[in-house]
């Protein structure tokens, strides 16, 4: 339990698919004019993010790694026995992965359009442009890379990498709309300003960078390392100076 | 260039400047930010992406007229997907650890909106030749910001360019850290990918107003 309720938290914050690893920005910048269209796309995309890591999470495990096959001719406990142990299909993955998230999300269409219309009409125009989200697939190439055990720890990713993606759209579409009535310098307007205000949004969020672990665990980024050599010197900073603060 | 008319010219420099994908169509920022923290990755991303496009946009060309419309997506995505795979392959074979660096990176090629971009543009209405034309123009203009942006981030975030102490050595004070220069932290940071191309456009528009939004 306690590993799903650190996993839903990371991420959501630590691991933001877009302050954290730039995912899905194209379609960040491009939709985020209006909080209720930007809230449309965010939902569409935890809807998708939930039902296609899950699948490929399966994929991963049954298919592609090397010696997954085994359950062919029955030795999935023992694949070292198997007649398939040496097969290794992972270089297959991208191709996979692709073809699940484009036919999910072709069937999520037709199937929205039978049973609710009106969710179609305020998702529909944002499903095909979802099948292209690199938040999407990048979900499923992140689960791979960090070899996540469970699937219902592949689920519990999928759903709140989209609720982070959501969050920071619905975000930025929030501060965009007030932007309007600012007096932006001319040659900012529009995409830079959306650019610098997203960068500072995302040192906002590395301030999450210790939640869970306290910074022991070393992320998968090499920037993201440095991040820890750099900000540590400034935090033994502050606790030197709190006890001058008290004997005064 | 006795090759190339003036038309197809304009194909490949028109995206370097003032059509460029990243900052004027605001395509493929996806994978882009997050491998630019240094030089080299950034160049071979660049060069990734113009192989990836240069001949994603001939095949789909050439196979414009057999594509049943409903389904191009799906077949678009297949034609990437398979000349990334051979990207990855090259890279894992002949240069492992850069290709551990951009993890997977390098597999979010495939989801690049200059990708998919290019080819609903261009490609499904132009023959091959003028279709790998504009796939390697636009893959420039696209592998030119990467590249800027890696170049300031790492010398200025580290003070190297592709790993060689240009500003001197940090440690032992030597070069310019001799008169108390300090390497800005900052710059190898998420986040200040996206400041280093938010000043970009800056630059850009400021230079040429035709470019300017409105609010």
């Amino acid at each position: 339990m306690l590993e799903h309720i650190e996993l839903f938290f990371k991420s959501i914050f630590v691991d933001n698919m877009v302050f954290a690893y730039f995912l899905g920005m194209c379609s960040y910048l491009a939709v985020s004019k209006k909080v209720s269209t930007a809230v449309g796309l965010g939902a569409a995309v935890i809807f998708v993010l939930t039902v296609t890591v899950p699948l490929n999470w399966f994929l991963d495990q049954y298919i592609l790694q090397p010696g997954a096959l085994a359950w062919l001719d029955g030795n999935r406990e023992t694949p070292e026995l198997s007649a398939y142990a040496d097969y290794d299909l992972s270089f297959l993955s991208f191709i996979l992965f692709i073809a699940t998230i484009a036919t999910m999300v072709q069937l999520v269409e037709i199937i929205v359009e039978k049973f609710s219309p009106s969710l179609y009409n305020s998702l529909g125009i944002f499903l095909p442009l979802i099948a292209v989200n690199c938040a999407i697939l990048g979900g499923s190439l992140f689960m791979q890379s960090r070899e996540i055990e469970t699937a219902a720890l592949a689920l519990n990713y999928g759903f709140s990498s989209g609720i982070g993606w959501f969050l920071a759209i619905v975000a930025i579409a929030a501060i965009r709309e007030k932007i309007r009535y600012s007096n932006v310098p001319a040659p900012l307007r529009g995409l830079g300003i959306t650019f610098i205000i997203t960068g500072l949004m995302a040192i906002g969020f590395m301030s999450f960078g210790g939640m869970l672990t306290g910074g022991e665990d070393a992320p998968l980024a090499p920037q993201a390392q440095t991040t820890q050599t750099t900000i540590q010197p400034a935090i033994e900073k502050e606790v030197e100076t709190t006890p001058l603060v008290v004997s005064e | 260039m006795g090759l190339l008319s003036k038309k197809d010219t304009r194909l490949i420099l028109d995206p370097l400047a003032d059509d460029n994908p990243i900052t004027i169509q605001v395509l493929g920022i996806c994978s882009a930010l997050a491998i630019t923290a240094q030089l080299k990755p950034s160049i071979v991303m660049a060069v990734s992406v113009i192989f990836v496009l240069g001949l994603g946009n001939v095949v789909i060309s050439l196979m414009r007229n057999i594509i049943p419309s409903k389904i191009r997506i799906i077949v678009q995505l297949i034609v990437v997907a398979t000349l990334v795979i051979i990207v990855d392959q090259v890279l894992k074979a002949f240069a492992y650890e850069l290709s551990k660096e951009l993890s997977v990176f390098i597999g979010l090629i495939i989801t690049n909106c200059i990708i998919m971009g290019r080819f609903e543009a261009f490609a499904l209405g132009n023959g091959p030749w003028k279709s790998f034309l504009d796939g390697v123009g636009n893959a420039l203009g696209y592998g030119v910001i990467l590249i800027i942006v890696g170049f300031f981030r790492e010398l200025l975030g580290s003070g190297t360019l592709f790993g060689f102490k240009v500003l001197g050595d940090s440690v032992e004070k030597t070069g310019l850290y001799a008169i108390g220069y300090e390497n800005n932290g900052f710059m190898v940071l998420p986040p200040m990918a996206l400041i280093v191309v938010g000043i970009i456009i800056w630059v850009q528009r400021s230079r040429n107003s035709a470019l300017i939004e409105e609010n």
